[in-house]
């Protein structure tokens, strides 16, 4: 999976650079997200501006991230969320669960 | 490999395609089902909608099969049928694994916030209805869609 890493203030980035997430690639976005969080960051923001799909997969790496983050008392939210993508959160009531923003601006600037 | 063959007519397509069992084949698999989409006669308004249910519908169950298939044979394939009749389009996915009990799966507990157990409940939300059961030829599942 390929992936941007930024450090912005006390903040890392973690901008997906495929339009897809599913069973192929969850797996490496999970141990991505757990191993900045191990690296000891107090702030994660996925940017999923450029996501145009994601699957049950996806949501389950994301939300290992965000169980591994709330441990840790570290930050950890979503941005740049496609209507694709929102959807699959909506239907499973996890966009009440997740810090999300519509955009990387705006979750920086929280 | 991976092989396709395709019919199609105004009121009819058949489609059949088997990949191997391996995840990187699921775009692939999501690609075709949304091409499909857009080959059918369906109101235009809804076609994206469409596209994208039937992507999501493939990619959780491929994986699903891939997932039951792996663990009993790592050389197996995935196949899966498409049809369109009587303004219904169906998808059959044949898996050669254990199975399970789709009557018995719960609905996920959204409080709960478990990471895994929501494939087979995204299907159910995008298609009209969804069935496993077993064949000669492997474990099925179909999904049926209306699309006009």
């Amino acid at each position: 999976m390929r992936v941007a890493k930024e450090v912005r203030d006390d903040r890392t980035v973690l901008s997906i650079q495929e339009d897809r997430i599913d069973a192929h690639n969850s797996g490496e976005l999970k141990d991505l997200v757990l191993k900045t969080l191990e690296g000891g960051t107090k702030n994660v923001v996925i940017d999923l501006a450029r996501v145009q799909f994601i699957d049950s997969s996806g949501l389950g790496a994301l939300l290992s991230g965000y169980k591994n983050a709330t441990l840790r008392s570290s930050g950890f939210a979503l941005a740049g969320l496609q209507p694709r993508v929102r959807s699959m959160f909506e239907l499973t009531r996890l966009h009440r669960v997740f810090d999300i923003y519509p955009s990387l601006q705006l979750a920086l600037s929280a | 490999m991976g092989w396709a063959v395709i019919e199609m007519c105004e009121t009819f397509v058949n489609l059949d395609i088997v990949v191997p069992n391996q995840t990187r084949y699921l775009r692939l698999v999501g690609a075709i089902a949304e091409q499909l989409a857009k080959e059918l006669d369906v109101q235009e308004d809804t076609r994206d909608t469409l596209a994208f249910h039937l992507n999501l519908a493939l990619t959780e169950a491929v994986a699903n099969a891939i997932q039951y298939s792996s663990a009993a044979n790592s050389t197996d394939s995935v196949r899966i049928c498409f049809s369109v009749e009587d303004a219904y389009l169906s998808v059959r996915v044949y898996d050669h694994g254990g199975g399970f009990d789709l009557a018995a799966l719960p609905m996920p507990e959204f409080d709960e916030l478990r990471e895994r157990g929501r494939g087979i409940f995204f299907i159910r939300s995008v298609m009209d209805s969804v069935q496993y059961h077993r064949t000669d030829s492997g474990n099925v599942l179909e999904m049926r869609k209306k699309i006009a």
